[in-house]
């Protein structure tokens, strides 16, 4: 799919305020209301604009820690990702899962009321997927930036 | 913090899926009054559990072929350079998120870049460029998820 200018203007607006009317958004990115519509709904349909997803902050719901988890997983298991991910899923205090080229394997993001309730979900869930070969932690200590914008 | 009941549940449940889901929507899908799951929602914005929504792209079609995960160790430590390094690294276009942490690294950065030689450009002369910086370790995302958390 052909990606022009106009495309990418409406995107960087759009990105910076999903959920502004189209009107609005037409008169940003400095097209009609016409051509706003149509060229959202192309993105839409051709994929390029997944969807919109609500972004939570679990700090305020009393989720005050957050932990990212690196795991090197045991690759002599011949389905260790899909056995380890798919066990991951099954914790609901599992925020995000990824998966990397390099010394880490998979990345997982838990959050926890606090840190004893950390530790009993670290031992009683974490430890206790399959296939871990070592696990190394980063203690999420302040948010500097947080715009997961494209720079179109 | 705040406490939720399960009619907020099942609003941050929903728009967890699909963020452009009207209060409307919502209520007509749980046969619930609509003015209240406004209200509900509006009370989530405003204290910030609903920190806001973000658009989800393919970003391979709008040509962001990589996405890269460095941890950064500073060289130097002191307020002074903390406050330097945050400052001229947020200012990067290419990255879109930087979380202070605390375990092996000082900052874990997420990078967005148009294929591996662009990122290797954003690398040497932003990246290595920054004030104070010191080791920097890379990992290549492959896949990620969000998940929708524990909101039971």
């Amino acid at each position: 799919m052909r990606i022009d200018d106009t495309d990418r203007r409406i995107l960087r607006h759009y990105q910076a305020d999903p959920s502004v009317p189209v009107a609005a958004l037409a008169e940003r990115a400095g097209v009609t209301l016409g051509t706003c519509w149509r060229r959202l709904d192309r993105l839409k349909t051709g994929g390029v604009i997944r969807g919109v997803e609500a972004v939570i902050d679990w700090r305020k719901l009393g989720w005050e820690v957050e932990v990212s988890l690196r795991f090197t997983l045991d690759k002599t298991a011949p389905r260790a990702f899909d056995e380890f991910i798919a066990d991951a899923r099954e914790v609901p205090e599992v925020i995000e899962i990824q998966t990397f080229l390099g010394q880490v394997d998979v990345r997982l993001n838990v959050i926890a009321r606090d840190m004893p309730h950390y530790q009993e979900i670290y031992r009683t869930r974490i430890l206790t997927l399959p296939h871990i070969a070592d696990v190394e932690a980063l203690m999420h200590v302040a948010v500097i930036k947080d715009e997961e914008t494209l720079p179109l | 913090m705040i406490v939720l009941d399960p009619l907020d549940r099942i609003i941050l449940r929903a728009l967890e899926a699909d963020g452009t889901r009207t209060a409307a929507s919502i209520a007509r899908e749980r046969r619930t009054n609509p003015s209240l799951v406004a209200r509900r929602m509006r009370r989530l914005e405003e204290t910030g559990a609903l920190r806001g929504r973000r658009v989800v792209f393919d970003k391979e079609a709008l040509g962001f072929g990589v996405t890269v995960f460095l941890g950064v160790k500073l060289a130097t430590k002191g307020r002074v350079s903390l406050e330097d390094f945050e400052r001229a690294v947020t200012a990067i276009p290419e990255v879109q998120t930087v979380q202070h942490v605390l375990g092996l690294y000082d900052y874990r950065l997420r990078v967005v870049a148009r294929d591996l030689s662009d990122f290797e450009r954003v690398l040497r002369r932003r990246i290595m460029t920054l004030p104070g910086v010191g080791q920097v370790d890379a990992n290549v995302l492959l896949s990620e998820e969000r998940r929708p958390g524990p909101l039971g």
